[in-house]
């Protein structure tokens, strides 16, 4: 095991580490509830994922098996760094395999790939609070939270049906949990969304120079916001990735030339490599029922 | 075909050496050392300890030589390394008032107990660059001949506002059940809003020197009820004391060595309290005394709901300040718009042409009726 | 079935609402920021379908009194008794903040002297009216968007400038604006600051002329805010002068003005009518 001398498995003291597992343990206890804990300094910057680290190492054990992502792929640059960091501070295995992984660090996406009963999804969170944009003031929207008064976020929905006929946030997109808490799914698209409702997965959030942690216990409602008669709905490509071939994931778009040609592939990178691999599986099988 | 951008790892990898190429600078010329930066550009290193929340001269002019002078950076990597200290203990409450005083001034009056001593400052020097620095030519300090040395400091002497005390003037600067009440440790829980004094200091110490100054110079300004008179600034070095549960004494364990600052601003009193003077306290570690009076003035203006003043400005909100005073956290939220964006970039790219095929649309139909 | 009930109330004389169990009591209300900036004590009591103007100075205090009473200024002393439909009899300050801001989204109103304090200014006209149907949990957009037009041409605003910003409204407008915003929860008390200042002459009037009919047909108590007495005279069945703070004269509208008995008032009252 290759653990970065002077300091502790997965870098935080145990004392913090228990510290921030009695938050995450109210988190699942009250889910959608923004519960404030004691953040840690993290060698990366802040808003880079200092909240989400925060969360796997205090869940972390020797025998896990982890993967990061940001924006779906395995191989940008903080997914690459955030991976390294545990790596050496943990000594865990990683992987790229949604399936094999046990926990799953993640910023902006959910892995295409359903998530099971035995894995962890943990959310970097820039900005935990739904509401932050209606009401800067904590204060106030601790108010809000506690006596369910989220009319204010409702009037923005009223407003882009009002002047685009639908609703017009595409990412960012907020939900109510357990219909109680109001909830900021972190910055994934609305594409996302509906893959957390009921997922099989514990679902944490760390918000890390917010200092707050949140939780969506496996198998719990998650509803997006809308109107009973503007209903919730995703975004739809006309294109197919043009790796795999898949009609049905989140397509990033890729501009291939000076002339500004464009081409879509899957945002999921391991979702489409495994999709690939099948393919040239089944081919391969094909061939050999035919030969 | 297209490949997807891959190679992260390794181009990380280069980035780094490139950036340690850079901080290098020129190989013909002599590396600095650490030594040179503590002992030379300690004002530097002051602020570093300051927002780093470390009092490690030698580790803050580290993070100085590491970060290539970059403030913000230095003060990150402190930062990061404070957060690993294990907690021996708490020391107990520091006595300023018993300061060796290196310099000490006041605007509220002209003389006093111990007088005014102006110490080491760049105040009264006119702001003409030095060409004789530029050639390496500065005269050896023992010709400068100052008439203070180093060692000669002034000794324990009453603060100016107990002046002020004694005749009923001024608040208390201690509430009455202050001993029974342990202080917040912002660096342990996360701040709760409305916070009590202590956090709110704790905060600003740790704040933006930039940030903290230009919102007391909005205070002076109007933008706020700042008619502040610095009653004192003194600087000099205070003794630390532990008192270890095995001997149950205090022990003196070292000496640090800070600035405070004691501003006197007015209060208009209300029907139930006379018009009297309070108090705005910033202290700071090192010379640091642009600091010190932003903190402190910049505190109190963070006391007017407490003392029923209306809050109209932003230097008066809690939130605001509190909130967005860390540089660690300033910068690090901003510099993270460099990272990738493209899923959400991709969602809104999404969203706003199916907006505008949809008025397209809407615009045709209209035409064609 | 309430509402009529109060809007008999509002026709009735003064002496069949002390019959009534007060919907507001005052009791030694206290605020001062400085000495003489702010307000108290103050003493009152305020019955179903009443209409309470306070008058004085700017810097009499007045605006501070109505912070207070509205549940927005925590007074330094003094005790406010509100008797809710929900929550029955209830000391405002004493009990839960929580309760406090359920009246002032539901059985309370408040309408700002400037437009922009009461309005969402960024959001439609539309937007604005419905924020207080979907904080009560309204959610079908359709009929939110129906209550909105009917409530746009309650207050004289056609219905067709319902996706238009406030910021595209006329002063007089937007207070009506303000108004329908708060009315379309159907609440008991609305408290006025100075509804009317800022505005043309014909503009108030008109202004003026709605709030008495809205007033009288919903039932509707009232606590206006007004330095201007020809606005009190309208509107108000009691008024209150106040003066550095202070209560100086109280009574019925038409008494204080014809026959004031304070200097102060002497002195108001003249003024007005040199003008």
């Amino acid at each position: 095991m290759s653990t970065a001398t002077g300091y502790n498995f997965a870098y935080l003291d145990e004392q913090s580490k228990r510290m921030i597992r009695r938050a995450i343990l109210k988190a699942v206890a009250i889910p959608g509830y923004q519960v404030p804990f004691g953040g840690r300094e993290m060698p990366l910057p802040h808003g880079w994922g200092t909240g989400g680290m925060q969360v796997t190492a205090s869940v972390i054990g020797e025998a896990d098996r982890l993967k990061v992502i940001d924006q779906g792929a395995d191989d940008t640059t903080n997914a690459v760094s955030i991976r390294r960091f545990f790596a050496t501070t943990a000594g865990v295995e990683t992987t790229e395999s949604t399936a094999a992984a046990s926990l799953i660090q993640t910023r902006h996406r959910i892995p295409e790939t359903p998530l099971q009963a035995d894995q962890i999804l943990i959310y970097q969170v820039p900005i935990p609070e739904p509401l932050r944009f209606i009401e800067p003031r904590e204060t106030e929207t601790r108010k809000m939270h506690a006596l369910s008064e989220y009319g204010a976020m409702q009037v923005k929905l009223y407003e882009d049906v009002a002047r685009f006929g639908h609703i017009a946030t595409s990412y960012d997109y907020p939900v109510m949990v357990n219909n109680r808490y109001m909830m900021d799914p972190s910055p994934i698209p609305k594409f996302d969304n509906p893959k957390m409702n009921r997922m099989p997965a514990l679902q944490l959030f760390g918000a890390g120079f917010e200092k707050r942690i949140y939780a969506v216990p496996p198998y719990t409602e998650v509803k997006s916001l809308d109107f009973d008669d503007y209903p919730f709905e995703v975004q739809r490509w006309d294109e197919n990735c043009a790796i795999c071939g898949s009609d049905h994931s989140f397509l990033d778009e890729v501009i291939i030339d000076d002339a500004g040609s464009k081409m879509f592939v899957c945002s999921d990178t391991d979702y489409c490599r495994s999709r690939q691999t099948n393919a040239t599986e089944s081919a391969t099988a094909t061939e050999e029922t035919l030969s | 075909m297209y490949v997807a951008v891959k190679g992260g790892e390794k181009a990380i990898d280069n980035a780094h050496a490139l950036m340690r190429k850079t901080r290098r600078g020129d190989e013909s010329i002599t590396e600095l050392t650490v030594e040179q930066i503590r002992e030379q550009l300690p004002l530097a290193v002051d602020r570093v300890m300051n927002e780093g929340s470390v009092y490690d001269p030698e580790l803050a002019a580290l993070a100085l030589k590491q970060a290539s002078g970059d403030a913000v950076e230095a003060i990150f990597l402190l930062r990061a390394y404070r957060t690993t200290l294990p907690r021996i203990g708490y020391s107990e409450p520091l006595d300023t008032e018993a300061m060796q005083i290196e310099r000490r001034i006041s605007g509220t009056f002209k003389d006093l107990p111990g007088g005014q001593v102006l110490g080491s400052t760049y105040d009264y020097t006119h702001r003409l660059l030095d060409f004789t620095l530029l050639a390496e030519g500065e005269a050896p300090i023992s010709a400068l001949d100052p008439e203070t040395s180093d060692e000669e400091t002034l000794d324990a002497c009453p603060r100016v506002l107990e002046l002020l005390n004694k005749e009923g003037l001024i608040e208390q600067s201690r509430e009455a059940d202050e001993a029974d009440h342990t202080p917040a440790d912002l660096t342990r829980e996360p701040v709760n809003y409305p916070a009590e004094r202590a956090v709110r200091l704790q905060n600003l110490v740790r704040g933006d020197e930039g940030f903290l100054l230009s919102l007391s110079y909005a205070s002076m300004r109007g933008y706020g009820d700042s008619h502040p008179f610095a009653g004192e600034l003194r600087s000099g070095r205070v003794n630390v004391e532990l008192v270890p549960e095995e001997l149950g004494f205090a022990i003196e364990i070292g000496d640090l060595f800070l600035t405070e600052c004691e501003m006197v601003n007015q209060f208009h009193g209300n029907k139930n309290q006379p018009p009297q003077f309070t108090r705005g306290y910033g202290l700071a570690f090192g010379r640091s005394e642009r600091k010190a009076m932003s903190v402190a003035l910049v505190e109190r203006s963070l006391r007017a709901e407490e003392l029923g003043e209306e809050v109209l400005y932003p230097n008066q909100d809690q939130e605001f300040v509190l909130s967005h005073s860390d540089c660690v956290s300033a910068n690090g939220f901003v510099s993270h718009l460099k990272l990738p964006h493209y899923v959400d970039f991709q969602s809104e790219l999404e969203m706003i042409r199916r907006l505008r095929r949809e008025i397209a649309a809407a615009t045709d139909e209209e035409n064609n009726k | 079935m309430n509402n009529r009930v109060m809007s008999d109330a509002s026709i009735m004389n003064t002496s069949a609402w002390q019959d009534l169990a007060p919907l507001l009591s005052v009791r030694d209300v206290n605020k001062y920021y400085a000495p003489g900036k702010g307000c108290g004590p103050v003493n009152f009591d305020l019955y179903p379908g009443e209409v309470m103007g306070i008058v004085g100075e700017s810097g009499s205090g007045k605006s501070t009194l109505l912070s207070c009473l509205s549940a927005r200024q925590t007074p330094d002393s003094g005790q406010i008794i509100y008797n809710s439909e929900q929550f029955g009899e209830m000391d405002l300050y004493a009990g839960d903040e929580s309760e406090r801001r359920v009246l002032m989204r539901s059985e309370w109103g408040i309408v700002h002297q400037h437009a922009r304090d009461g309005l969402r200014m960024n959001v439609s006209a539309g937007a604005n009216i419905g924020e207080r149907l979907m904080a009560v949990g309204q959610r079908h957009y359709g009929d939110i968007r129906a209550k909105a037009e009917e409530w746009l041409e309650a207050v004289e605003i056609d219905a067709n400038r319902i996706d238009d910003r406030p910021s595209q409204f006329s002063g007089g407008m937007q207070q009506r604006l303000q108004i329908a915003r708060n009315l379309v929860t159907h609440p008991r008390l609305i408290f006025m600051d100075e509804p009317t200042g800022g505005l043309d002459v014909s503009v108030q009037a008109r202004l003026l002329d709605l709030l008495r009919n809205l007033v009288s047909q919903l039932g509707l108590s009232v606590i206006i805010v007004t330095h201007d007495l020809a606005v009190a005279r309208l509107l108000a069945h009691r008024l209150m002068v106040m003066r550095r703070g202070e209560v100086v004269e109280s009574g019925l509208t038409d008494q204080v003005l014809d026959d004031p008995q304070h200097p102060y008032t002497q002195l108001l009252v003249s003024s007005i009518l040199q003008n």
